[in-house]
Protein backbone atom coordinates (compact mmCIF):
# COMPACT_ATOMS: atom_id res chain seq x y z
CA UNK A 1 0.00 0.00 0.00
CA UNK A 2 2.79 2.76 0.73
CA UNK A 3 4.79 1.33 -2.00
CA UNK A 4 2.02 2.09 -4.38
CA UNK A 5 1.28 5.98 -2.40
CA UNK A 6 4.76 6.30 -3.54
CA UNK A 7 4.57 5.82 -6.71
CA UNK A 8 1.55 7.56 -6.80
CA UNK A 9 2.88 11.05 -5.68
CA UNK A 10 5.46 10.72 -8.59
CA UNK A 11 3.08 11.32 -11.24
CA UNK A 12 4.86 11.38 -14.62
CA UNK A 13 3.36 14.16 -16.88
CA UNK A 14 1.73 12.47 -19.12
CA UNK A 15 -0.15 10.61 -16.08
CA UNK A 16 -1.03 14.33 -14.99
CA UNK A 17 -2.64 15.01 -18.65
CA UNK A 18 -4.29 11.53 -19.04
CA UNK A 19 -6.23 12.13 -15.16
CA UNK A 20 -6.94 15.84 -16.47
CA UNK A 21 -7.86 14.63 -19.98
CA UNK A 22 -10.54 12.02 -18.14
CA UNK A 23 -12.37 14.66 -15.89
CA UNK A 24 -12.80 16.90 -19.00
CA UNK A 25 -14.46 14.07 -21.36
CA UNK A 26 -16.32 12.46 -18.57
CA UNK A 27 -17.74 16.48 -18.34
CA UNK A 28 -21.34 16.72 -17.89
CA UNK A 29 -23.27 18.22 -20.90
CA UNK A 30 -22.39 21.79 -21.26
CA UNK A 31 -19.81 21.80 -18.22
CA UNK A 32 -16.79 21.10 -20.09
CA UNK A 33 -15.93 24.79 -19.13
CA UNK A 34 -16.55 24.65 -15.23
CA UNK A 35 -14.95 21.66 -15.29
CA UNK A 36 -12.12 23.01 -16.94
CA UNK A 37 -11.40 25.63 -14.79
CA UNK A 38 -11.08 22.80 -11.61
CA UNK A 39 -8.97 20.71 -13.63
CA UNK A 40 -6.58 23.61 -14.49
CA UNK A 41 -6.42 24.82 -10.64
CA UNK A 42 -5.82 21.03 -9.68
CA UNK A 43 -3.03 20.82 -12.15
CA UNK A 44 -1.55 24.59 -10.99
CA UNK A 45 0.60 24.09 -14.69
CA UNK A 46 -1.12 26.03 -17.38
CA UNK A 47 1.80 23.91 -20.10
CA UNK A 48 0.27 20.34 -18.45
CA UNK A 49 -3.28 21.68 -19.27
CA UNK A 50 -3.24 23.47 -22.19
CA UNK A 51 -2.20 20.20 -23.37
CA UNK A 52 -4.59 18.41 -21.47
CA UNK A 53 -7.55 20.91 -22.88
CA UNK A 54 -5.97 20.64 -26.55
CA UNK A 55 -6.57 16.84 -26.90
CA UNK A 56 -9.48 16.64 -24.97
CA UNK A 57 -12.16 19.27 -26.04
CA UNK A 58 -11.54 18.47 -29.92
CA UNK A 59 -13.02 14.62 -28.84
CA UNK A 60 -15.86 16.11 -25.90
CA UNK A 61 -16.69 18.54 -29.00
CA UNK A 62 -17.66 15.78 -31.64
CA UNK A 63 -18.75 13.71 -29.21
CA UNK A 64 -21.31 16.18 -28.18
CA UNK A 65 -22.21 17.26 -31.22
CA UNK A 66 -22.00 20.70 -30.29
CA UNK A 67 -23.28 22.94 -32.53
CA UNK A 68 -21.44 26.68 -32.66
CA UNK A 69 -22.82 30.02 -34.75
CA UNK A 70 -20.92 30.82 -37.56
CA UNK A 71 -19.55 34.51 -37.77
CA UNK A 72 -21.20 35.46 -41.10
CA UNK A 73 -24.90 34.60 -38.84
CA UNK A 74 -25.50 32.20 -41.82
CA UNK A 75 -26.93 29.33 -39.04
CA UNK A 76 -25.21 27.17 -36.66
CA UNK A 77 -22.32 24.97 -37.65
CA UNK A 78 -22.40 21.34 -35.93
CA UNK A 79 -19.11 19.69 -34.80
CA UNK A 80 -19.10 16.27 -35.93
CA UNK A 81 -16.40 13.62 -37.27
CA UNK A 82 -18.85 13.39 -40.08
CA UNK A 83 -17.85 16.59 -41.40
CA UNK A 84 -14.18 16.91 -39.99
CA UNK A 85 -11.81 18.31 -42.71
CA UNK A 86 -8.28 18.77 -41.78
CA UNK A 87 -7.14 21.60 -39.48
CA UNK A 88 -10.08 21.60 -37.06
CA UNK A 89 -12.36 23.02 -39.74
CA UNK A 90 -16.05 21.34 -40.17
CA UNK A 91 -18.40 21.12 -43.14
CA UNK A 92 -21.84 22.91 -42.91
CA UNK A 93 -23.37 20.84 -45.99
CA UNK A 94 -26.15 23.38 -45.72
CA UNK A 95 -24.75 26.46 -46.37
CA UNK A 96 -22.02 24.61 -48.65
CA UNK A 97 -19.23 26.39 -45.90
CA UNK A 98 -16.49 25.01 -44.05
CA UNK A 99 -16.42 26.40 -40.56
CA UNK A 100 -12.92 27.11 -39.00
CA UNK A 101 -13.54 26.00 -35.23
CA UNK A 102 -11.63 27.17 -31.92
CA UNK A 103 -12.09 23.93 -29.71
CA UNK A 104 -11.04 25.19 -26.70
CA UNK A 105 -13.10 28.15 -26.80
CA UNK A 106 -15.87 26.44 -28.04
CA UNK A 107 -16.25 29.33 -31.19
CA UNK A 108 -16.53 28.99 -34.70
CA UNK A 109 -13.34 31.85 -35.64
CA UNK A 110 -14.24 32.07 -39.76
CA UNK A 111 -16.34 30.83 -42.29
CA UNK A 112 -15.01 29.45 -45.98
CA UNK A 113 -16.79 28.40 -48.97
CA UNK A 114 -16.62 24.70 -49.57
CA UNK A 115 -14.49 23.77 -52.15
CA UNK A 116 -15.82 21.72 -54.97
CA UNK A 117 -14.02 18.66 -53.66
CA UNK A 118 -15.39 18.82 -50.50
CA UNK A 119 -18.99 18.72 -51.21
CA UNK A 120 -20.61 15.84 -53.14
CA UNK A 121 -21.77 15.30 -56.56
CA UNK A 122 -24.63 16.50 -58.16
CA UNK A 123 -26.73 13.36 -58.03
CA UNK A 124 -25.81 12.68 -54.39
CA UNK A 125 -26.46 16.28 -53.49
CA UNK A 126 -30.49 15.81 -54.76
CA UNK A 127 -30.48 12.99 -52.27
CA UNK A 128 -29.18 14.84 -49.79
CA UNK A 129 -30.84 18.22 -50.38
CA UNK A 130 -34.51 16.78 -49.94
CA UNK A 131 -33.48 14.85 -46.83
CA UNK A 132 -32.13 18.53 -45.30
CA UNK A 133 -34.96 20.07 -46.16
CA UNK A 134 -37.36 17.17 -44.25
CA UNK A 135 -35.32 16.75 -41.55
CA UNK A 136 -35.10 20.64 -40.64
CA UNK A 137 -38.62 20.70 -41.07
CA UNK A 138 -39.16 17.84 -38.36
CA UNK A 139 -36.37 19.31 -35.90
CA UNK A 140 -37.93 22.59 -36.36
CA UNK A 141 -41.27 21.29 -35.22
CA UNK A 142 -39.98 18.93 -32.40
CA UNK A 143 -37.26 20.60 -30.95
CA UNK A 144 -37.11 23.96 -29.27
CA UNK A 145 -33.19 24.37 -29.86
CA UNK A 146 -32.47 22.00 -32.12
CA UNK A 147 -29.63 21.75 -34.52
CA UNK A 148 -29.58 19.26 -37.75
CA UNK A 149 -26.97 18.20 -40.46
CA UNK A 150 -26.96 15.64 -42.99
CA UNK A 151 -23.91 14.81 -44.23
CA UNK A 152 -22.54 11.95 -47.40
CA UNK A 153 -20.58 9.68 -44.80
CA UNK A 154 -19.74 7.95 -47.68
CA UNK A 155 -19.81 7.81 -51.67
CA UNK A 156 -20.02 11.44 -52.23
CA UNK A 157 -18.74 11.17 -55.78
CA UNK A 158 -20.92 8.66 -56.95
CA UNK A 159 -22.47 10.22 -60.19
CA UNK A 160 -25.37 8.68 -60.72
CA UNK A 161 -27.52 5.43 -60.20
CA UNK A 162 -25.78 1.58 -59.75
CA UNK A 163 -23.93 2.72 -56.78
CA UNK A 164 -23.91 2.33 -52.81
CA UNK A 165 -23.63 5.53 -50.85
CA UNK A 166 -24.65 6.39 -46.96
CA UNK A 167 -25.89 9.58 -45.62
CA UNK A 168 -25.60 10.54 -41.81
CA UNK A 169 -28.64 12.40 -39.99
CA UNK A 170 -27.17 14.34 -37.06
CA UNK A 171 -29.88 16.14 -34.82
CA UNK A 172 -28.40 17.75 -31.39
CA UNK A 173 -29.89 19.75 -29.26
CA UNK A 174 -28.85 21.49 -26.05
CA UNK A 175 -30.29 23.35 -22.79
CA UNK A 176 -27.54 24.55 -20.72
CA UNK A 177 -28.91 26.56 -17.31
CA UNK A 178 -26.12 26.52 -14.92
CA UNK A 179 -28.12 29.07 -12.83
CA UNK A 180 -30.89 26.38 -12.41
CA UNK A 181 -27.98 24.17 -11.32
CA UNK A 182 -29.70 22.19 -14.66
CA UNK A 183 -28.16 20.71 -18.31
CA UNK A 184 -28.81 18.59 -20.71
CA UNK A 185 -28.54 17.75 -24.74
CA UNK A 186 -30.46 15.14 -26.82
CA UNK A 187 -27.66 13.34 -29.40
CA UNK A 188 -29.59 11.53 -32.22
CA UNK A 189 -27.23 9.92 -35.08
CA UNK A 190 -29.02 8.18 -37.62
CA UNK A 191 -26.91 6.40 -40.36
CA UNK A 192 -28.99 5.99 -43.74
CA UNK A 193 -27.74 3.61 -45.90
CA UNK A 194 -28.78 3.77 -49.59
CA UNK A 195 -28.77 0.12 -51.39
CA UNK A 196 -28.31 0.00 -54.88
CA UNK A 197 -28.65 -3.35 -55.71
CA UNK A 198 -32.04 -4.46 -53.56
CA UNK A 199 -33.55 -0.98 -54.04
CA UNK A 200 -33.61 -0.62 -49.84
CA UNK A 201 -32.44 2.17 -47.36
CA UNK A 202 -31.49 0.84 -44.14
CA UNK A 203 -31.93 3.26 -41.57
CA UNK A 204 -29.89 2.94 -38.04
CA UNK A 205 -30.60 5.20 -35.32
CA UNK A 206 -28.57 5.65 -32.02
CA UNK A 207 -29.90 8.07 -29.46
CA UNK A 208 -28.38 9.09 -26.42
CA UNK A 209 -30.11 11.76 -23.66
CA UNK A 210 -27.78 13.14 -21.03
CA UNK A 211 -28.85 15.84 -17.75
CA UNK A 212 -27.57 16.65 -15.05
CA UNK A 213 -29.31 18.24 -11.76
CA UNK A 214 -26.77 19.40 -9.34
CA UNK A 215 -28.27 22.05 -6.73
CA UNK A 216 -27.39 20.57 -3.56
CA UNK A 217 -26.78 17.02 -5.21
CA UNK A 218 -25.58 15.34 -8.48
CA UNK A 219 -28.11 13.72 -10.43
CA UNK A 220 -27.24 12.37 -13.91
CA UNK A 221 -29.71 10.75 -16.46
CA UNK A 222 -28.06 8.67 -19.20
CA UNK A 223 -30.23 7.05 -21.36
CA UNK A 224 -29.13 5.24 -24.92
CA UNK A 225 -31.34 3.93 -27.50
CA UNK A 226 -30.60 2.21 -30.88
CA UNK A 227 -32.96 1.20 -33.55
CA UNK A 228 -33.51 -0.22 -37.03
CA UNK A 229 -35.57 0.32 -40.18
CA UNK A 230 -35.55 0.40 -44.03
CA UNK A 231 -37.79 1.80 -47.03
CA UNK A 232 -37.77 1.36 -50.54
CA UNK A 233 -35.05 2.99 -52.45
CA UNK A 234 -36.91 6.05 -54.82
CA UNK A 235 -36.63 9.29 -56.14
CA UNK A 236 -35.30 11.85 -53.90
CA UNK A 237 -38.00 13.71 -52.77
CA UNK A 238 -39.79 10.13 -51.81
CA UNK A 239 -36.94 8.82 -50.26
CA UNK A 240 -36.56 12.49 -47.95
CA UNK A 241 -39.79 11.87 -46.97
CA UNK A 242 -40.23 8.36 -45.51
CA UNK A 243 -36.15 8.37 -43.96
CA UNK A 244 -37.75 11.81 -42.00
CA UNK A 245 -40.57 10.21 -41.10
CA UNK A 246 -39.02 6.93 -39.86
CA UNK A 247 -36.82 8.99 -37.64
CA UNK A 248 -39.68 11.05 -36.61
CA UNK A 249 -41.44 8.08 -35.76
CA UNK A 250 -38.55 6.31 -34.09
CA UNK A 251 -38.12 9.26 -32.03
CA UNK A 252 -41.35 10.06 -31.06
CA UNK A 253 -41.77 6.40 -29.75
CA UNK A 254 -38.50 6.71 -28.04
CA UNK A 255 -39.51 10.14 -25.99
CA UNK A 256 -42.63 8.24 -25.17
CA UNK A 257 -40.65 5.00 -23.77
CA UNK A 258 -38.33 7.78 -21.56
CA UNK A 259 -41.68 9.45 -20.18
CA UNK A 260 -42.72 5.71 -19.26
CA UNK A 261 -39.54 5.08 -17.68
CA UNK A 262 -40.18 7.93 -15.25
CA UNK A 263 -43.65 7.11 -14.56
CA UNK A 264 -42.25 3.75 -13.85
CA UNK A 265 -40.14 4.94 -10.66
CA UNK A 266 -42.03 5.66 -8.29
CA UNK A 267 -43.78 2.65 -7.57
CA UNK A 268 -42.30 -0.11 -9.42
CA UNK A 269 -38.42 0.66 -9.94
CA UNK A 270 -37.48 2.90 -7.23
CA UNK A 271 -39.14 -0.05 -4.86
CA UNK A 272 -36.62 -2.45 -5.52
CA UNK A 273 -34.14 -0.74 -4.12
CA UNK A 274 -35.91 1.21 -0.76
CA UNK A 275 -39.84 1.10 -0.11
CA UNK A 276 -41.75 4.16 0.82
CA UNK A 277 -42.96 2.87 4.15
CA UNK A 278 -42.43 -0.77 5.40
CA UNK A 279 -43.76 -4.26 4.23
CA UNK A 280 -45.97 -3.59 7.29
CA UNK A 281 -47.38 -0.19 5.83
CA UNK A 282 -46.71 1.65 8.87
CA UNK A 283 -44.34 3.46 9.73
CA UNK A 284 -41.33 1.19 12.10
CA UNK A 285 -42.12 1.19 15.81
CA UNK A 286 -39.65 2.91 17.82
CA UNK A 287 -40.92 3.30 20.40
CA UNK A 288 -41.77 -0.40 21.01
CA UNK A 289 -38.62 -2.27 19.56
CA UNK A 290 -39.22 -4.45 22.59
CA UNK A 291 -41.78 -6.46 21.07
CA UNK A 292 -39.11 -7.53 17.84
CA UNK A 293 -36.90 -8.99 20.98
CA UNK A 294 -40.11 -10.53 22.49
CA UNK A 295 -40.78 -12.57 19.25
CA UNK A 296 -37.07 -13.33 18.71
CA UNK A 297 -37.03 -14.91 21.94
CA UNK A 298 -39.90 -16.90 21.50
CA UNK A 299 -39.16 -18.06 18.20
CA UNK A 300 -35.54 -18.86 19.91
CA UNK A 301 -37.19 -21.14 22.99
CA UNK A 302 -39.99 -22.43 19.80
CA UNK A 303 -36.56 -23.32 17.75
CA UNK A 304 -37.87 -21.58 14.69
CA UNK A 305 -36.76 -18.55 12.64
CA UNK A 306 -33.50 -18.36 11.74
CA UNK B 1 -10.00 21.35 -2.37
CA UNK B 2 -12.72 23.61 -3.44
CA UNK B 3 -11.70 22.84 -6.87
CA UNK B 4 -11.51 18.99 -6.35
CA UNK B 5 -15.04 19.41 -4.51
CA UNK B 6 -16.26 20.69 -7.71
CA UNK B 7 -15.37 18.33 -10.05
CA UNK B 8 -16.87 15.61 -7.66
CA UNK B 9 -20.32 17.69 -7.74
CA UNK B 10 -20.30 17.26 -11.56
CA UNK B 11 -19.04 13.72 -12.48
CA UNK B 12 -21.45 11.28 -12.96
CA UNK B 13 -21.47 8.94 -9.79
CA UNK B 14 -20.79 5.39 -11.71
CA UNK B 15 -17.24 7.04 -12.09
CA UNK B 16 -16.26 8.35 -7.78
CA UNK B 17 -14.36 6.10 -7.49
CA UNK B 18 -12.03 6.92 -10.37
CA UNK B 19 -12.47 10.24 -10.12
CA UNK B 20 -11.56 9.93 -5.88
CA UNK B 21 -8.09 8.03 -6.82
CA UNK B 22 -7.11 10.27 -9.56
CA UNK B 23 -7.38 12.90 -7.14
CA UNK B 24 -5.57 11.02 -4.63
CA UNK B 25 -2.87 10.66 -6.83
CA UNK B 26 -2.88 14.47 -8.34
CA UNK B 27 -3.52 15.90 -4.99
CA UNK B 28 -1.39 13.23 -2.08
CA UNK B 29 -1.05 16.16 0.57
CA UNK B 30 -5.20 16.42 0.48
CA UNK B 31 -5.72 12.70 0.56
CA UNK B 32 -7.13 12.88 3.95
CA UNK B 33 -9.30 15.70 3.54
CA UNK B 34 -10.55 14.05 0.12
CA UNK B 35 -11.79 10.85 1.85
CA UNK B 36 -13.34 12.62 4.36
CA UNK B 37 -15.28 14.73 2.26
CA UNK B 38 -15.87 12.70 -1.06
CA UNK B 39 -18.64 9.69 -0.26
CA UNK B 40 -17.75 6.53 -1.77
CA UNK B 41 -19.86 3.60 -2.53
CA UNK B 42 -20.20 1.66 0.51
CA UNK B 43 -17.46 -1.82 0.49
CA UNK B 44 -18.70 -5.14 2.47
CA UNK B 45 -16.81 -7.58 4.22
CA UNK B 46 -17.90 -10.72 5.81
CA UNK B 47 -17.57 -11.53 9.85
CA UNK B 48 -15.45 -14.87 9.84
CA UNK B 49 -17.46 -15.75 13.43
CA UNK B 50 -20.78 -15.24 12.35
CA UNK B 51 -20.97 -15.20 8.71
CA UNK B 52 -23.08 -12.07 8.52
CA UNK B 53 -21.70 -9.69 6.24
CA UNK B 54 -20.94 -6.05 7.64
CA UNK B 55 -20.19 -2.76 5.91
CA UNK B 56 -16.86 -0.73 6.05
CA UNK B 57 -16.00 2.95 6.39
CA UNK B 58 -14.20 5.45 8.50
CA UNK B 59 -15.71 4.55 11.24
CA UNK B 60 -14.90 1.54 11.94
CA UNK B 61 -11.76 1.41 10.17
CA UNK B 62 -8.44 1.33 12.77
CA UNK B 63 -5.19 1.52 10.57
CA UNK B 64 -5.86 -1.41 7.46
CA UNK B 65 -8.79 -3.24 9.27
CA UNK B 66 -12.21 -2.83 10.25
CA UNK B 67 -14.50 -3.79 13.37
CA UNK B 68 -17.16 -5.56 12.42
CA UNK B 69 -20.25 -4.70 14.46
CA UNK B 70 -21.70 -8.90 15.52
CA UNK B 71 -18.73 -9.57 16.89
CA UNK B 72 -17.10 -6.74 18.02
CA UNK B 73 -13.37 -7.76 16.23
CA UNK B 74 -11.01 -6.53 13.84
CA UNK B 75 -10.66 -7.68 10.13
CA UNK B 76 -7.77 -8.76 9.31
CA UNK B 77 -7.51 -9.50 13.24
CA UNK B 78 -5.82 -6.30 14.93
CA UNK B 79 -4.16 -6.71 18.64
CA UNK B 80 -5.26 -3.13 19.95
CA UNK B 81 -7.91 -2.09 17.57
CA UNK B 82 -10.04 1.03 19.46
CA UNK B 83 -13.18 -0.73 20.88
CA UNK B 84 -16.16 1.60 22.10
CA UNK B 85 -17.01 1.80 26.03
CA UNK B 86 -18.89 -1.61 27.42
CA UNK B 87 -22.09 0.76 27.65
CA UNK B 88 -22.03 2.39 24.39
CA UNK B 89 -21.17 -1.45 23.07
CA UNK B 90 -24.32 -2.63 24.35
CA UNK B 91 -26.16 0.19 22.59
CA UNK B 92 -24.66 -0.56 19.64
CA UNK B 93 -25.44 -4.00 19.52
CA UNK B 94 -28.74 -3.09 20.12
CA UNK B 95 -28.93 -0.45 17.65
CA UNK B 96 -27.87 -3.29 15.11
CA UNK B 97 -30.48 -5.52 15.68
CA UNK B 98 -33.21 -3.10 15.88
CA UNK B 99 -31.51 -1.40 12.69
CA UNK B 100 -31.37 -4.59 10.94
CA UNK B 101 -35.18 -5.30 10.98
CA UNK B 102 -36.09 -1.63 10.27
CA UNK B 103 -33.79 -2.38 7.13
CA UNK B 104 -35.49 -5.28 6.15
CA UNK B 105 -38.94 -3.45 6.57
CA UNK B 106 -37.70 -1.27 4.21
CA UNK B 107 -35.34 -2.50 2.00
CA UNK B 108 -36.44 -6.05 1.45
CA UNK B 109 -33.13 -7.12 1.96
CA UNK B 110 -29.55 -5.27 1.88
CA UNK B 111 -26.90 -5.30 4.52
CA UNK B 112 -26.93 -2.71 7.54
CA UNK B 113 -24.63 -1.47 9.74
CA UNK B 114 -24.32 0.59 13.20
CA UNK B 115 -21.08 1.74 14.93
CA UNK B 116 -20.71 3.69 17.95
CA UNK B 117 -17.99 6.12 19.89
CA UNK B 118 -17.43 8.14 22.25
CA UNK B 119 -16.70 11.73 21.22
CA UNK B 120 -14.55 14.48 23.34
CA UNK B 121 -17.46 16.20 24.88
CA UNK B 122 -19.40 13.58 27.15
CA UNK B 123 -21.42 12.37 23.95
CA UNK B 124 -20.98 10.10 21.36
CA UNK B 125 -21.34 9.54 17.63
CA UNK B 126 -23.04 6.66 16.10
CA UNK B 127 -23.27 5.72 12.05
CA UNK B 128 -25.96 3.83 10.53
CA UNK B 129 -25.25 2.24 7.46
CA UNK B 130 -27.55 0.64 4.50
CA UNK B 131 -26.49 -0.59 1.52
CA UNK B 132 -28.62 -2.44 -1.07
CA UNK B 133 -28.45 -3.59 -4.02
CA UNK B 134 -31.75 -3.95 -5.98
CA UNK B 135 -30.71 -5.51 -9.36
CA UNK B 136 -32.71 -8.55 -10.75
CA UNK B 137 -29.45 -10.58 -9.79
CA UNK B 138 -28.97 -8.84 -6.82
CA UNK B 139 -31.84 -8.54 -4.23
CA UNK B 140 -34.47 -6.48 -6.42
CA UNK B 141 -37.62 -8.36 -5.74
CA UNK B 142 -39.63 -7.17 -8.91
CA UNK B 143 -36.51 -7.91 -10.92
CA UNK B 144 -37.16 -4.22 -12.73
CA UNK B 145 -33.28 -3.65 -12.56
CA UNK B 146 -30.28 -4.30 -14.55
CA UNK B 147 -28.08 -2.03 -11.84
CA UNK B 148 -29.61 -0.67 -8.69
CA UNK B 149 -27.44 0.41 -5.68
CA UNK B 150 -28.42 2.45 -2.58
CA UNK B 151 -25.62 3.05 -0.46
CA UNK B 152 -26.89 5.61 2.97
CA UNK B 153 -24.91 6.98 5.66
CA UNK B 154 -26.21 8.28 8.55
CA UNK B 155 -23.51 10.47 11.24
CA UNK B 156 -25.69 11.58 14.07
CA UNK B 157 -23.66 13.60 16.69
CA UNK B 158 -25.36 13.05 20.26
CA UNK B 159 -24.82 15.78 22.47
CA UNK B 160 -24.36 15.58 26.26
CA UNK B 161 -27.45 15.27 28.18
CA UNK B 162 -28.88 18.52 29.68
CA UNK B 163 -31.92 18.49 31.74
CA UNK B 164 -33.61 15.61 30.11
CA UNK B 165 -32.81 16.63 26.72
CA UNK B 166 -30.34 15.57 24.34
CA UNK B 167 -29.17 17.62 21.07
CA UNK B 168 -28.81 15.19 18.06
CA UNK B 169 -27.37 16.29 14.74
CA UNK B 170 -27.75 13.89 11.46
CA UNK B 171 -25.83 14.02 8.56
CA UNK B 172 -27.19 11.61 5.50
CA UNK B 173 -25.73 10.55 2.28
CA UNK B 174 -27.45 8.73 -0.19
CA UNK B 175 -26.02 7.72 -3.36
CA UNK B 176 -27.57 5.18 -5.56
CA UNK B 177 -28.04 4.41 -8.92
CA UNK B 178 -30.56 2.37 -11.16
CA UNK B 179 -30.52 1.35 -14.38
CA UNK B 180 -33.49 -0.42 -16.79
CA UNK B 181 -32.94 -2.05 -19.82
CA UNK B 182 -35.10 -3.41 -22.85
CA UNK B 183 -35.18 -3.89 -26.20
CA UNK B 184 -38.03 -1.23 -26.57
CA UNK B 185 -36.32 1.75 -24.65
CA UNK B 186 -32.85 0.56 -24.44
CA UNK B 187 -30.91 1.64 -21.74
CA UNK B 188 -32.24 4.18 -18.87
CA UNK B 189 -29.95 5.29 -15.94
CA UNK B 190 -30.12 7.39 -13.32
CA UNK B 191 -27.41 8.12 -10.74
CA UNK B 192 -26.50 10.42 -8.08
CA UNK B 193 -25.98 11.34 -4.90
CA UNK B 194 -27.21 14.46 -2.17
CA UNK B 195 -26.37 14.91 1.43
CA UNK B 196 -28.71 16.71 3.89
CA UNK B 197 -28.66 17.78 7.78
CA UNK B 198 -31.27 17.75 10.68
CA UNK B 199 -31.02 18.73 13.94
CA UNK B 200 -33.31 17.99 16.84
CA UNK B 201 -33.58 18.76 20.71
CA UNK B 202 -34.93 15.37 22.02
CA UNK B 203 -36.50 14.03 25.24
CA UNK B 204 -34.03 11.12 26.30
CA UNK B 205 -36.88 9.63 27.84
CA UNK B 206 -38.06 7.50 25.18
CA UNK B 207 -33.99 6.18 25.00
CA UNK B 208 -31.40 7.52 22.16
CA UNK B 209 -32.14 4.47 19.97
CA UNK B 210 -35.77 5.34 19.92
CA UNK B 211 -34.93 9.31 19.08
CA UNK B 212 -31.85 8.13 16.21
CA UNK B 213 -34.18 5.55 14.72
CA UNK B 214 -37.44 8.30 14.34
CA UNK B 215 -35.13 10.84 12.81
CA UNK B 216 -33.32 8.37 10.34
CA UNK B 217 -36.93 6.75 9.38
CA UNK B 218 -38.07 11.06 8.54
CA UNK B 219 -34.74 11.93 7.17
CA UNK B 220 -34.85 8.50 4.28
CA UNK B 221 -38.15 9.50 3.52
CA UNK B 222 -37.20 12.68 2.88
CA UNK B 223 -34.02 11.90 0.51
CA UNK B 224 -35.97 9.16 -1.29
CA UNK B 225 -38.87 11.69 -2.26
CA UNK B 226 -35.88 14.29 -3.13
CA UNK B 227 -34.53 11.91 -5.26
CA UNK B 228 -37.81 10.63 -6.49
CA UNK B 229 -39.78 13.79 -6.86
CA UNK B 230 -36.98 16.78 -7.24
CA UNK B 231 -34.11 15.26 -8.58
CA UNK B 232 -35.42 12.72 -10.95
CA UNK B 233 -38.10 15.24 -11.72
CA UNK B 234 -36.00 17.84 -13.05
CA UNK B 235 -34.16 15.65 -15.22
CA UNK B 236 -37.66 14.16 -16.72
CA UNK B 237 -38.26 17.85 -16.98
CA UNK B 238 -34.97 18.68 -18.75
CA UNK B 239 -35.96 16.06 -21.37
CA UNK B 240 -39.24 17.50 -21.90
CA UNK B 241 -37.71 21.23 -23.01
CA UNK B 242 -35.16 19.70 -25.11
CA UNK B 243 -37.68 17.94 -27.03
CA UNK B 244 -41.33 18.51 -25.53
CA UNK B 245 -43.93 16.14 -25.54
CA UNK B 246 -46.72 17.51 -27.11
CA UNK B 247 -46.15 15.72 -30.38
CA UNK B 248 -46.87 12.23 -28.46
CA UNK B 249 -50.13 13.51 -27.70
CA UNK B 250 -51.24 14.55 -30.95
CA UNK B 251 -50.14 11.46 -32.46
CA UNK B 252 -50.97 8.75 -29.65
CA UNK B 253 -54.57 10.31 -29.44
CA UNK B 254 -56.11 9.07 -32.35
CA UNK B 255 -54.58 6.08 -32.30
CA UNK B 256 -55.43 4.50 -29.33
Amino acid sequence: MAEEEEEETELSEKQKIEIAKWFLLNSPPGEIYYVAKDVKSILNDDDLYNQAASEAFPVYNKSHFISLPMPDRSGDVLVTSFGELEGYAYLDPRTAQVAIVDHVKQVCTEVRPATDEELPSPYIEEFRCALDAEILKYVEESYPKGVCSVYCANGKDVEGPGSDFEFAVVISAARHSPQNFCNGSWCSMWNIEFKDDQQTVEVKGKIEVDAHYFEEGNVQLDAKHECKDSTLFQAPDDCAISISSIIRHHETEYLASLEASYLNLPDSTFKDLRRKLPVTRTLFPWHNTLQFSLTRDISKELGIGK
Amino acid sequence: MEAAMGLMRRIPAKHTDTALSALLSLMPSHSSDLLSQVDQPLQVLCDVDSGKEFILCEYNRDADSYRSPWSNKYHPSLEDGSLPSLALRKLEVEANDIFAIYRDQYYEGGISSVYMWEDDNEGFVACFLIKKDGSKTGQGRRGYLEEGSWDAIHVIEVGPEEEENTNYRLTSTVMLTLTTNNESSGTFSLSGSIRRQMTMRLSVADGHLCNMGRMIEEMESKLRYSLDQVYFGKTREMVCTLRPPSEVAQIRIPES
